[in-house]
């Protein structure tokens, strides 16, 4: 009975809802916006598939982070590290061993299976976790705000440094590259994963039809759709985990430890080991997303791993609402679309309505139409045309009237209770009563 | 009918298994010392708390009753002296290891978890709950048991909220609550953890008469059954009727400390604290 009428429930749930009224919106926007563009078939799967990648890799940041600061109050700004730390720790463990096949990098790795490797990422930010975690959890909240970030700054410079360029492990030769970076230059993920699911036939046969409108290479427009869709399934995996870690004995600790620690002490709780756990399986999340954000690129360089990326995340989750996955994904889906990836379609679509390659190229030329002859026509040009770097101000004007609109994000003041079971009162003369109480006093047996 | 919600509480909610089987002096301090700067806040204190009793601990502002609190349950450390419990040298130790062992707290000025629900902050006091290991509450198999141990838990807690006239506040948030009831919940809570000795920092300062009534009764009986309480209370009436033993603290020191009686007629205590009202 319970089985079948929760299932209903949760899938009638209405933050699932939610989250699929969010991306079927930003679909919908997209899609809009590429037939808008004129955009082929290609344009317009390819327009949907980097969406979903960023909305995917943005959503599960926000969880972890969540995790961190929503659940527990540790005020993390080293994301970045960890992602960091994941990704190229994976690379190390996975690249092939070097001259092995008839790649030109620099340095080789251990030449194991990338699941291996993404262990190992994650293995690897959760022990980075624990060493910053140790000595700066046990101080005031906003000392770990500075040894998190003041890590990921060490972890970039580390990446960066001609030292650790290249070095003999296990008696290979591996490396980080120093500031060229790592080639990636083991087999694609999709593929490895396509080969151990032996699904290699159904994928062809995929890519087949959608040959039929994709005319040149319909395979790498595939690659990025199934990526998206397969980046996707990892975010319900970090929701369902998060979600159950989170309504629980052990997320209601981590709570308690964001209202009060010395309340949740006197209570009995060892706050501190709460803590580390808390922290570890944030990092270690984290480094997934690095690993699963950079894994498909080719190549990584240290300089991509800057705080600002830490703070995109910070944004996608205010946006949210700390405290909520719901709020999290949705956060993070919003972000992506909108103030991620959206104010470069936006100038596609100007551009496209408006020619604005004389644009003026820089803010004199710009400004001075507008206050001479009152035109503003170069003013607007010059803003759309240099909407990348407005980004960040877009950002800021975002962070602020949400701040003053709906400081406790989208979905208003929400928080997941803090239980396996709900906490209403048991209807009374409830005709179980007496097993429950059954199994739980053999269940209470220690 | 509140007859009945009473007993359920007394026999079903608190203490479920009875205190633990300590000694004749559960708690014991002795020459306990310390400095914050220049201010000496607790200067040589030494007294012991008997099982079974409600002890008071009286003294004017500033005295040195809270922080002999903070230093028996591990929030500060001393500078010196021993805090004993149940036969265990405690001084100095984690407050988490502290509560664990059965020696709980409450605090002055309440500290609800704000931004919790009354339910989730009463959740959150009972002790071994299996659900607070991650892997536990994660691992398919695994979660039955912890969503069995908390229904149960959620009754127990139902009972207690009915018992401190709380429940019609079960859903909100602790961070709405008044003042008074910001009270109850945090002696709620402390009840709640099982403890067998209960060291209360001004729990009736805000609480109407009549509950405050109920509360002491509930107290008394579960002393009865062997729980030990120790009191910090301004209202000299109610700690000379309630309590069999009375600790007089003044400046850092215990000045003298027995039956309420004997502490009446020390000439020390009515000067410095009872003034002439006595
Ligand atoms: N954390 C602290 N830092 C500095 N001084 C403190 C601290 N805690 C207490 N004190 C000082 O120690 C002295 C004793 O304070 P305490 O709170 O123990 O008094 P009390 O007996 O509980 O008083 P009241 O009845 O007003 O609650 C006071 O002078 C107080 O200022
Ligand atoms: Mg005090």
């Amino acid at each position: 009975m319970s089985t079948t009428s929760g299932l209903v429930g949760r899938i009638a749930d209405a933050d699932l809802t939610y989250v699929l009224a969010m991306l079927a919106g930003v679909y919908a926007l997209y899609l809009a916006a590429g037939l808008a563009l004129g955009f082929d078939a290609r344009g317009l799967l390819n327009s949907v598939a980097v969406v979903t990648f960023y909305v995917a890799v943005f959503a599960m940041l926000a969880l972890a982070l969540n995790l961190h600061w929503g659940y527990t109050g540790l005020f993390n700004i080293g994301v970045v590290g960890f992602m960091a730390v994941g990704i190229y720790t994976m690379a190390l463990v996975s690249k092939p061993v070097l001259g092995s096949g008839g790649s030109a990098a620099q340095v080789g790795g251990l030449g194991l299976p990338i699941w291996v490797g993404m262990i190992a990422g994650m293995a690897a930010a959760a022990l980075l976790g624990l060493v910053v975690a140790l000595p700066a959890l046990r101080l005031r909240a906003d000392y770990l705000a500075i040894v998190t970030i003041a890590m990921s700054e060490i972890v970039r410079f580390t990446l960066l440094s001609r030292t650790f360029q290249s070095f003999g492990l296990f008696g290979r030769t591996v490396g980080l590259g120093g500031g060229s970076g790592l080639i990636l230059d083991f087999q694609s993920p999709l593929a490895a994963l396509v080969g151990t699911l032996g699904l290699e036939g159904a994928y062809a046969g995929l890519v087949g039809l959608v040959g039929t409108v994709v005319a040149q290479n319909p395979r790498a427009v595939v690659d990025q759709f199934v990526y998206g869709l397969l980046l996707l399934v990892f975010v319900a995996g970090f929701y369902w985990l998060l979600k159950r870690a989170g309504e629980s004995p052990f997320g209601r600790v981590l709570k308690a430890i964001r209202e009060d620690e010395q309340v949740a002490g006197a209570l009995g709780k060892d706050t501190d080991r709460f803590k580390i756990k808390s922290f570890m399986l944030g990092c270690a999340l984290m480094g997934l997303v690095g690993v699963l954000w950079f894994m498909p690129q080719g190549a990584i360089t240290p300089n991509t791993y800057r705080p600002r990326l830490t703070f995109f995340v910070w944004i996608a989750l205010i946006i949210g609402g700390a405290g909520s996955n719901t709020g999290s994904v949705l956060g993070g889906g919003v972000f992506a679309a909108l103030l991620f990836q959206g104010p470069l379609y936006f100038k596609n679509l100007v551009d496209r309505a408006v020619d604005i390659s004389n644009a003026p190229g820089s803010f004199g030329p710009a400004v001075a139409p507008l206050l001479g002859a009152g035109d503003p026509v170069p003013f607007l040009l010059y803003t759309v045309d240099s909407v990348r770097q407005l980004q960040l101000v877009l950002m800021g004007v975002v962070l602020i009237v949400l701040m003053h609109r709906r400081p406790e994000g989208l979905l208003g003041h929400r928080e997941e209770t803090a239980a396996t079971v709900p906490l209403t009162r048991r209807v009374a003369g409830e005709d179980d009563e007496p097993e429950s109480q059954a199994t739980a006093a053999d269940g209470g047996q220690r | 009918m509140s007859e009945g919600v009473e007993e359920r509480a007394t026999t079903g909610a608190l203490g479920a298994d009875g205190p633990a089987d300590l000694a004749a002096e559960p708690l014991r301090v002795d020459g306990l010392e310390k400095q914050f700067g220049g201010i000496t806040a607790v200067d040589g204190a030494t007294f012991g708390v008997e099982r079974g009793t409600l002890t008071g601990l009286i003294g004017p502002n500033g005295a040195g009753k809270s922080t002999t609190f903070n230093l028996v349950t591990g929030v500060h450390r001393p500078d010196a002296g021993q805090v004993t419990f149940a036969g265990e040298d405690i001084t100095g130790m984690d407050p988490h290891r502290i509560a664990r062992k059965g020696l709980v707290r409450t605090f002055q000025i309440a500290r609800e978890l704000g931004g919790m629900t009354v339910m989730e902050n009463m959740m959150l006091a009972p002790q071994r709950q299996s659900g607070e290991a991650l892997w536990r509450s994660v691992t398919p198999g695994l979660r039955p048991r912890v969503r069995r141990e908390e229904s149960d838990l959620v009754e127990q807690v139902w009972d207690t909220l009915d018992f401190f006239d709380i429940e019609h506040l079960a859903e909100e948030e602790a961070g709405g609550l008044s003042g008074g009831q910001r009270k109850l919940l945090e002696l709620a809570r402390a009840l709640l953890t099982d403890p067998d000795v209960l060291l209360l920092d001004e729990p009736f300062a805000g609480v109407n008469p009549t509950l405050e009534r109920r509360l002491l009764d509930q107290i008394h009986a579960l002393r009865e059954r062997g729980y030990t309480f120790l009191l910090v209370e301004h209202d000299m009436d109610l700690i000379m009727e309630q309590c069999e033993h009375v600790i007089v603290m003044h400046q850092g020191r215990i000045l003298t400390q027995g039956s309420p009686a004997e502490v009446r007629s020390n000439e020390a205590v009515v000067e410095a604290y009872l003034g002439g009202e006595v």
